[in-house]
C-alpha cells in the first residue's frame, strides 16, 4: 500500500482540482495522484459492537464518531495529518486575548433536504449537548473546550441561554471561551458541537435518526441502518463538496469477533478490520501490501493505589521503582503483541504532534542493568526471598490484558520474588474496583482526547476524576496549571513526566499502534493522523493493477 | 383440561413478577451502572442522565413504575445503552431474526435427531447404531464457538459458498451456518435420548405383542412404537425449543446475525438495565408458554394422563 495521504492535504487547491475528474482510456484517474479509479466505490469496514448513538449530540465513542462525520460536518474538519482545515466554515477569526473565535460560515453548504446550514443551527446542536434535558453522556466534553458556561448550564445552575454561543448573522458565529486553549479549534471537528435541526428533531423524537427521518450535512446521508449487522451511508448530493468526493457508498458491518472478522476480510467481504493480537507477523508476511501497523493514541498502563486504601509497600517509592524497572517492555511489545506497538517508558503517546519524550534514565539503560537496580531497589526496601512482596493485578477480562498480566508477573517474580496474583473482572466491575481504589494494582489505558500532551498528563493531577492511583505530587499540580497559560509548555510537559517517572507514579507499559488489515486498493487512508479522525470523502478506491 | 390451563396461566403471572423481583435485585446488587465509564462522568451530568432515566428513585419505586408501564402500555423501556432505541425496538428487530433461526435449528435437530435415533435403535448394535451414537456423540462435544469459526473458514474462506455473517433479511444463505451451528447440540441430545427411549419401547410388551400378531415392522414402529418412545423426547423439546428461538449469543456473535441472543449477554455486561428485564422477561414467558404447551401435548400422546 503506498500512501499518498500526504499528497492531498484535503487543502482547498486539491478540492478544487478534484473537482474536475480526469478521464484517461475511459477510466476516471485520481486528480492528485493519478491512480486509476475503481468503477465501483464502495468501502466496507468493520466495526467492533452496535452504535450506542449516532445522534451527534449523544455520540461518546470512536465508532459513532466515524459515522457522524460522514453524514454531519463540524465548523471545521481534520485533514490527513491531523491539521484542522475549514469544515463548513471557511475560517475563524480569535480575539487577542484568545477568548472570542468568530467563524464564519460558507453560503453553498446546505442540508440533505435543501435547507441552508446556518450560524444559529450551530447555536442550537451546542445547546442542546449542554441541556440537562438531553442528558448527554458527552455533556462534559463541552467543558474541555471551555465554552462559556458550559458546565454550569448541564449542571443545571444556569440557563441554556447563558452559554458563550451566538449567531451574529445567519454565516457568522460566535464563541466565546473562559481561558486562551490553543487547541479549541480542533475539538469544533467532535461531533458534540455539530449542527442541529431542531424541527427535524422535534418532529420525529428519538427517531429522528432513523434513516427515513434524519437530514444531515455531511457528505454522506443515512441510506440502512440495521441496528447489530450494518450501516450504510451514501452520497449527499447537497453537500457542498460533492464533486470532489468519490467514495460513493460507506457501510459498517458490526462484527463482533476479531477472528470473524479476519476470516471474512480474507474471504473479500472487507476492506478493513483489525488484527487481533499477535498475528500481525503471520499476516504482514502472507500479506505484505495488506498488513499495516501505525501509532494509535493510546497509552497502556498499570496504576498503583497510592490512596489510604492501597497497599503499604507500594507507598514506597523504592518499591515502585523496582516494579517498574523489572518489566521487560520489549518482550511485551516485541513477543507478547508482536504489532508495531512501542516500549513506553513515560505516559503521553511518543506520536503526540510537538511532542518530545524526555529523557527519562531507566529507558536509556538495557534490561540486565535495569533488573540489577530493580533488585536493589526492593532489597533496600525490606523485600527478599524470606519477605516477598505480596500483589494482586487486577484488570479487565481480555485474552491480551491476561496475556500481558502474566507475563508481567513472572517478570516480577524472576528478577524480584514478587508473589503477584492475578485477577481478571468484567468491565463494569473493573471500573467499580478502580474508581473507589479496592485494588493494589490496577492496568489501565488512556486514549488521547486532542493531540496534546496535557491530554495524558492531567491524569497525573491531584484533583483529575480520571486519576484512579490517587497520586498526588504539589509540584506537578503547579507545572499542569502553568502549562495552561503558557506559550510554550513543552519543557513544563517533559518536567511532569520527569517527575512522574522519578515517582514511578504509574508503570507505563508500552504505547498503542492500529494494526489492521486493509484492502491494497483503499487508498488516502490518513495513518499519520494520530486521532484517526478519517472521512470517507478524502478516501478512494483504486483500479486493480 | 380447560381449568388445568386457567389454573397455570394464572400460576404463570406471580412467577413472572417472582423473576422480575429477582431479577431487578440480582441487576442492582450487581457493581457499577448504565453509565459507568472509563472516564467517571461529572456528578452533573450523571445526574442529568440518571434523573432522565428514573434511576434516582429508589428501587422499589423503579421496580413499580417498570411493571406498571409494561402492563398499561407494554412499553419495556428506554435502552440505556443504544440511545436512539427503546428495548421494544430492540425486541422487535431482534427476536424476528432469532425466531427464525431457531425455528429451522428446530426442525433440523428434530428431523435430524429423530431419525438417527430410530435407525439406531431398529438396528440395535448394528453398524448404522455405532455410526449414529458416533456422530450424535461427536456433535454434542463439538461446542458451537469452535464449529462457528469452523463452519466460516471452511464454507466462506475455502469453498465461498456461503457469506460469512450479516442477515440480510433472512435470506436462506445467510440462515444456513447459524442454524447448523445452533442446531448441531441440540440434534445429538435429541438422537440420544429417542434411541434410549426407542430401545425401551421396543422391548416392551405391547410391541412383542404387535410382532407376534405378525404386523409388518415398519407399521408396529410408526403406529405403536413412535408415540410413546417421543415422551421423553418431548419433555426435553419444551425447554430446548425456547433456548433456540431465544438465541444463540455465539450464534449472533460469530455469524452478526443481529438476534437477541448477544443482547442477553452483552446488555448484563453493559449493565443495560431495561434490556436485560426486557429480554429476561421475553424468555420467562416463553419458558412458561412452552412448558405448558408441552403439558397439553403429553395428554394427546399419553391417553394415561390426565389433569
Amino acid at each position: 500500500m503506498t500512501f499518498k495521504a500526504t499528497l492531498l492535504a484535503g487543502t482547498a487547491t486539491a478540492l478544487i482540482a478534484l473537482a474536475g475528474m480526469a478521464v484517461a482510456d475511459g477510466h476516471a484517474t485520481h486528480p492528485v495522484t493519478g491512480d486509476v479509479l475503481a468503477s465501483d466505490q464502495s468501502f466496507t469496514y468493520r466495526v467492533l459492537d452496535d452504535f450506542p448513538s449516532i445522534d451527534p449530540q449523544l455520540i461518546q465513542d470512536v465508532s459513532g464518531s466515524e459515522v457522524a462525520r460522514d453524514l454531519f460536518e463540524g465548523l471545521m474538519n481534520e485533514d490527513a495529518e491531523g491539521n484542522v482545515i475549514p469544515g463548513v466554515a471557511t475560517g475563524y477569526e480569535v480575539s487577542e486575548d484568545g477568548l472570542v473565535y468568530t467563524f464564519t460560515l460558507r453560503e453553498d453548504a446546505k442540508w440533505s433536504d435543501g435547507v441552508q446550514v446556518t450560524a444559529q443551527q450551530f447555536v442550537d446542536g451546542i445547546k442542546r449537548a449542554a441541556d440537562p434535558a438531553t442528558a448527554s453522556e458527552y455533556a462534559w466534553f463541552l467543558g474541555v473546550t471551555g465554552i462559556v458556561n458550559a458546565e454550569a448550564v448541564t449542571a443545571g445552575e444556569m440557563p441554556v441561554d447563558a452559554l458563550g454561543v451566538r449567531a451574529i448573522d445567519d454565516l457568522t458565529l460566535e464563541i466565546t471561551i473562559d481561558a486562551p486553549r490553543p487547541y479549541f479549534p480542533q475539538t469544533t471537528t467532535f461531533p458534540t458541537l455539530f449542527p442541529a435541526r431542531l424541527d427535524v428533531i422535534e418532529a420525529n423524537g428519538d427517531d429522528w435518526t432513523d434513516p427515513a427521518n434524519i437530514v444531515s450535512n455531511g457528505a454522506y446521508v443515512l441510506e440502512e441502518y440495521v441496528p447489530q449487522e450494518r450501516l450504510v451511508r451514501v452520497r449527499n448530493e447537497m453537500y457542498w463538496n460533492n464533486d470532489a468526493t468519490i467514495i460513493d457508498q460507506v457501510t459498517a458491518l458490526i462484527i463482533n469477533d476479531e477472528n470473524a472478522a479476519l476470516t471474512r476480510y480474507l474471504a473479500g467481504e472487507l476492506d478493513m478490520t483489525d488484527i487481533p493480537a499477535g498475528q500481525f507477523p503471520r499476516l504482514s508476511e502472507e500479506y505484505p501490501d495488506q498488513a499495516i501497523s501505525f501509532p494509535n493514541s493510546c497509552s497502556y498502563y498499570y496504576m498503583f493505589n497510592l490512596s489510604d486504601s492501597g497497599l503499604e509497600a507500594l507507598q514506597d517509592v523504592r518499591v515502585r521503582q523496582a516494579l517498574s524497572m523489572a518489566v521487560d517492555r520489549d518482550i511485551i511489545v516485541d513477543n507478547v503483541l508482536a504489532g508495531g506497538q512501542r516500549a513506553a517508558y513515560t505516559f503521553t503517546h511518543w506520536a503526540i504532534p510537538g511532542w518530545e519524550v524526555p529523557d527519562i534514565p531507566m529507558a536509556n539503560m538495557t534490561q540486565a542493568e535495569r533488573n540489577e537496580q530493580a533488585k536493589a531497589l526492593i532489597a533496600e526496601a525490606g523485600y527478599g526471598e524470606d519477605n516477598p512482596l505480596e500483589v494482586e493485578i487486577v484488570y479487565n477480562t481480555s485474552d491480551s490484558h491476561r496475556a500481558i498480566a502474566v507475563a508481567i508477573s513472572q517478570m516480577w517474580k524472576q528478577t524480584l520474588g514478587v508473589e503477584a496474583t492475578l485477577a481478571n473482572q468484567e468491565w463494569a466491575t473493573y471500573l467499580d474496583t478502580r474508581g473507589e481504589q479496592n485494588y493494589e494494582i490496577a492496568r489501565g489505558g488512556w486514549c488521547a482526547d486532542y493531540a496534546e500532551p496535557s491530554t495524558y498528563l492531567d491524569l497525573f493531577t491531584t484533583t483529575s476524576s480520571y486519576n484512579d492511583g490517587k497520586y498526588s505530587n504539589a509540584e506537578v499540580d503547579a507545572l499542569m496549571q502553568e502549562a495552561k497559560l503558557s506559550e510554550d509548555p513543552l519543557p513544563l510537559y517533559q518536567r511532569v513526566e520527569e517527575i512522574a517517572a522519578a515517582d514511578a507514579a504509574i508503570i507505563p507499559i508500552y504505547h498503542y499502534a492500529s494494526v489492521r488489515m486493509m484492502s491494497a486498493n483503499l487508498e488516502n487512508w490518513p495513518t499519520e493522523n494520530l486521532l484517526q479522525n478519517w472521512y470517507s470523502r478524502d478516501l478512494y478506491i483504486s483500479a486493480s493493477e | 383440561m380447560f381449568s388445568f390451563i386457567v389454573r397455570r396461566i394464572a400460576v404463570a403471572i406471580p412467577t413472572l413478577l417472582i423473576l422480575i423481583l429477582i431479577s431487578f435485585v440480582l441487576m442492582f446488587a450487581a457493581p457499577g451502572g448504565p453509565f459507568t465509564n472509563e472516564r467517571p462522568l461529572p456528578e452533573a451530568v450523571m445526574n442529568n442522565v440518571m434523573e432522565r432515566y428514573g434511576l434516582d428513585d429508589p428501587y422499589p419505586v423503579q421496580m413499580f413504575n417498570y411493571v406498571k408501564n409494561i402492563v398499561l402500555h407494554f412499553d419495556f423501556g428506554p435502552s440505556f445503552q443504544y440511545r436512539d432505541r427503546t428495548v421494544n425496538d430492540v425486541i422487535a428487530q431482534g427476536f424476528p431474526v432469532t425466531l427464525t433461526y431457531g425455528f429451522w435449528s428446530f426442525v433440523v435437530a428434530i428431523g435430524v435427531g429423530v431419525s438417527l435415533g430410530v435407525a439406531a435403535a431398529i438396528r440395535h448394535n448394528s453398524w448404522l447404531d455405532y455410526l449414529a451414537v458416533g456422530i450424535s456423540i461427536g456433535a454434542q462435544v463439538l461446542p458451537n464457538f469452535v464449529m462457528a469459526p469452523i463452519l466460516l473458514l471452511v464454507f466462506t474462506l475455502w469453498l465461498g459458498w456461503l457469506p460469512g455473517g450479516g442477515w440480510n433479511g433472512g435470506q436462506w444463505n445467510y440462515v444456513i451456518m447459524p442454524v447448523i451451528a445452533l442446531s448441531t447440540s441440540y440434534m445429538a441430545s435429541i438422537a440420544r435420548i429417542t434411541r434410549s427411549s426407542m430401545l425401551e419401547v421396543l422391548n416392551s410388551g405391547f410391541i412383542r405383542t404387535a410382532k407376534a400378531k405378525g404386523l409388518p415392522m415398519r407399521r408396529i414402529i410408526w403406529r405403536h412404537a413412535l408415540k410413546p418412545a417421543m415422551l421423553p423426547v418431548l419433555s426435553y423439546l419444551g425447554p430446548a425449543f425456547v433456548a433456540m428461538i431465544t438465541g444463540s449469543v455465539v450464534v449472533d456473535v460469530y455469524f452478526s446475525t443481529g438476534g437477541i441472543g448477544q443482547f442477553f449477554v452483552n446488555s448484563a455486561f453493559n449493565r443495560d438495565y431495561s434490556v436485560i428485564m426486557g429480554i429476561t422477561i421475553l424468555v420467562g414467558a416463553l419458558t412458561i408458554l412452552f412448558n405448558l404447551l408441552v403439558d397439553i401435548a403429553y395428554a394427546w400422546i399419553d391417553p394415561k394422563i390426565r389433569y
